[in-house]
């Protein structure tokens, strides 16, 4: 089994997936000759040329809706989308036609796309900072993905592209360099799991993306510091999602730590503790702790950006407080 | 034997049966939609519901000179289009009636027939969305070397917003084989072209993409369906998009219940008089067709819609299972979003 990095497991996913199916191609802004903005796609286009690698103009909607139209149509388009700020120019492409055409013609459609875009931040301001996942895990009809780890990433990207359904498909740009150990050998991931991935008596904590590493960190520095032993249940998918690992793990600790880069405020956190006040309510014993991003518009100095999103002390500190 | 004469000369020959099914399509197209606006108001169809009436020749035209087999993608002012293209009476005024037997099985209503078994890939209602998917849609055939080639309508009101712009510039980047159809009706909703467009002569907006383009008669079914063979030779050779500006007319309002502020009695009764039924009409009387002949036809299409009212009004509303078939290919096991959730209580 080799470490490798969550970039090169993404690479790795789009290579063997390009391989096994003439059908998958990939399109978007920069990722031919560019490499890819975060160089994902690096050495794609020398591989399978300019056919199935495609730098598009600067469209984000009619990437994404060519996206749509081409995967009605037999191919399996994999549109990368630079950042997930400028998804927001494909929206509609992707709520009003990729979530829509196998139900509103009456099932007479498949819609087999995948939407790889970035969340991330690092003193990019206010319109290159944001996390919007929750706006794609709104829609019915859409599933959507958000790895944590290098694995997760190349198993989950795998079935996405083989998924019968749209996908949205969020990396996070602090994690590209995240080691991890994948197996050597082909395998893929079911869509739709959450997985418990440190066990623990004391407080569930539920994360993703960048936040089950922080969630992680805390967890380890919580058991030594403070004997609290944290179960942190991972989330990769948001939609459809997986609620027994986190209603399983609730009903042991009665407490639980929702952490997200979101900001807060109808973020997928109060989405996951509806869920469990919904489902485990009788097993509550302290009010449910949400760690999220300040609700402002993300500042360039470093400083307060610190401030304004949420890591691992956070968590930590909502942990206390529910253990208390 | 029928010869088609253009200006560079003759186009085709067609036997009378080919002329006489376009005027049939025509006709049944105007049926069903004036069939459908009284169902409309005694409140068997709700919602939108946006006629087609008085541009019968540019789908009719338009898609007579397509091959059966060639992509089509329309935007919500869909019923001739599909009429055209050869979907069921039965099953278009079963869609309107929101039925289990409806093209779309209930779920898409009027702005949403589709029918994937004739490469109708449906009607959309985001103005523009339709483009972007047209331009995947020829993508797919380019991609996997089919002679396919897609043609997409849009309304005059589509060419001002950014779908336009990033489909129109794709498709000419990629040399996508794709006709784009701009059915100039001189209004979106109420909103006349002069007032919402810089360029008033919709066609030459494509030479900003490099694209070529022509304006038309969209009431002169002949001239419609010659420019679209043309259109059709230069794209399925391979030379790229090619984008025609019909200019034609809608005799009713936008949707039902326009209060049709904006144009005047006289302006409709004036595109009136050059009817395009009429029109063509005129040509096949000339051609020798008599009119006991278009009588019949008349009378063959009345029974043909009459037949799609009460199979429409007959047929069964979709189950309530329905409402939850078809958001995914398959629902996902335990997801709290579509099925409830499988949690049992701990022991
Ligand atoms: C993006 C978007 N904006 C507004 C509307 C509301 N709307 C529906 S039809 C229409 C007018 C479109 O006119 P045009 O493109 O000329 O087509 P026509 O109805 O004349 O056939 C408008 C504004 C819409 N459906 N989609
Ligand atoms: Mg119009």
């Amino acid at each position: 089994m080799a470490e490798i990095t969550y970039r090169e497991a993404v690479r790795r996913a789009l290579v063997e997936e390009m391989r096994r199916d003439e059908r998958v191609f990939i399109m978007g802004e920069e990722v031919g000759v560019w490499g890819g903005t975060y160089a994902v796609t690096r050495g794609l286009l020398d591989e399978f040329g300019e056919k199935r690698v495609r730098d598009t103009p600067i469209s984000e909607l009619v990437i994404a809706g060519a996206a749509v139209g081409a995967a009605m149509n037999g191919l399996r388009p994999v549109a990368e989308i630079m950042t997930v700020n400028f998804a927001l120019l494909s929206l509609d492409a992707i709520v009003n036609h990729a979530a829509k055409v196998r139900y509103m013609f009456g099932g007479q459609f498949n819609c087999p796309m995948v939407l790889r875009t970035t969340a991330g931040w690092g003193q990019l301001s206010a319109t290159h900072s944001q996390t919007f996942e929750n706006y794609f895990a709104h829609v019915p009809g859409l599933k959507v993905i958000m790895p944590g780890t290098p694995k997760d990433a190349y198993g989950l990207l795998k079935s996405a592209i083989r998924d019968p359904d749209p996908v949205v498909f969020i990396e996070h740009t602090h994690l590209y360099r995240v080691r991890g150990e994948v197996p050597d050998e082909e395998f893929t991931l079911p869509i739709g799991r959450s997985e418990v991935k440190r066990p623990g008596r004391d407080v569930t904590v539920v994360a993703y993306s960048r936040m089950l590493h922080e969630a992680l960190q805390a967890a380890d520095e919580l058991a030594e510091e403070e004997g609290i032993e944290c179960e942190v249940v991972d989330i990769p998918t948001l939609r459809p999602l997986d609620l027994e690992p986190i209603i399983r793990s609730f009903q042991r600790t009665y407490r639980a730590v929702l952490a997200t880069e979101q900001w807060l405020g109808y973020g997928l956190d109060a989405e996951i503790a509806a869920q469990i006040y919904e489902h485990a309510f009788d097993y509550l014993d302290a009010p449910i702790r949400r760690v999220t991003a300040r609700p402002v518009p993300l500042p360039y100095s470093r400083d307060l950006e610190r401030l304004a999103l949420p890591g691992k002390d956070e968590i930590k500190q909502a942990v206390l407080e529910v253990v208390r | 034997m029928i010869q088609l004469q253009t200006e560079e000369g003759v186009l085709s020959t067609f036997d009378r049966e080919t002329l006489l099914s376009w005027y049939r399509q025509m006709i049944l197209i105007r049926r069903v939609e004036e069939e459908a606006a009284t169902a409309y108001q005694r409140g068997h169809i709700g919602g939108f519901l946006h006629l087609y009436i008085g541009e019968e020749a540019v789908a009719v035209g338009a898609l007579n000179a397509l091959r059966p087999d060639d992509n089509v993608v329309v935007h919500y002012r869909d019923h001739g289009h599909a009429l055209a293209r050869g979907l069921p009476a039965r099953a278009v005024m079963a869609e309107l009636f929101g039925k289990a037997t409806g093209c779309s099985r209930g779920k898409g209503g009027s702005m949403h027939l589709a029918d994937a078994t004739k490469r109708f890939w449906g009607g959309y209602a985001i103005v523009g969305g339709q483009l972007a998917l047209a331009a995947g849609i020829a993508l797919a055939d380019q991609y996997a070397g089919h002679e396919r080639i897609t043609i997409c309508f849009f309304g005059d009101g589509a060419t001002n917003n950014g779908y336009f712009l990033e489909s129109l510039n794709l498709a000419a980047v990629w040399h996508l084989p794709v006709i784009w159809v701009c059915e100039n009706n001189s209004y979106g909703m109420g909103t006349s072209v002069e007032r919402a467009s810089a360029v008033t002569e919709i066609y030459r907006k494509a030479c900003a993409y490099n694209t070529p383009a022509e304006q038309i008669d969209g009431q002169d079914l002949l001239e419609v369906y010659a420019a679209v063979r043309r259109a059709a030779d230069h794209v399925r050779a391979g030379h790229g998009p090619y984008f025609i500006e019909a200019v034609t007319y809608r005799y009713r309002g936008h949707s039902m219940g326009d209060p049709e502020r904006y144009r005047s009695k006289e302006e409709i009764e004036r595109w009136a008089r050059h009817d395009p039924i009429e029109r063509f009409k005129r040509f096949l009387i000339e051609e020798g067709i008599s009119l006991e002949m278009l009588e019949s036809i008349h009378a063959e299409v009345e029974e043909e819609v009459q037949d799609a009212l009460r199979f429409a009004s007959e047929s069964p509303p979709p189950p309530p299972e329905a409402l939850w078939e078809d958001v995914y290919a398959a629902p996902a096991a335990g997801d709290p979003f579509i099925l409830p959730p499988a949690v049992a209580p701990a022991q």
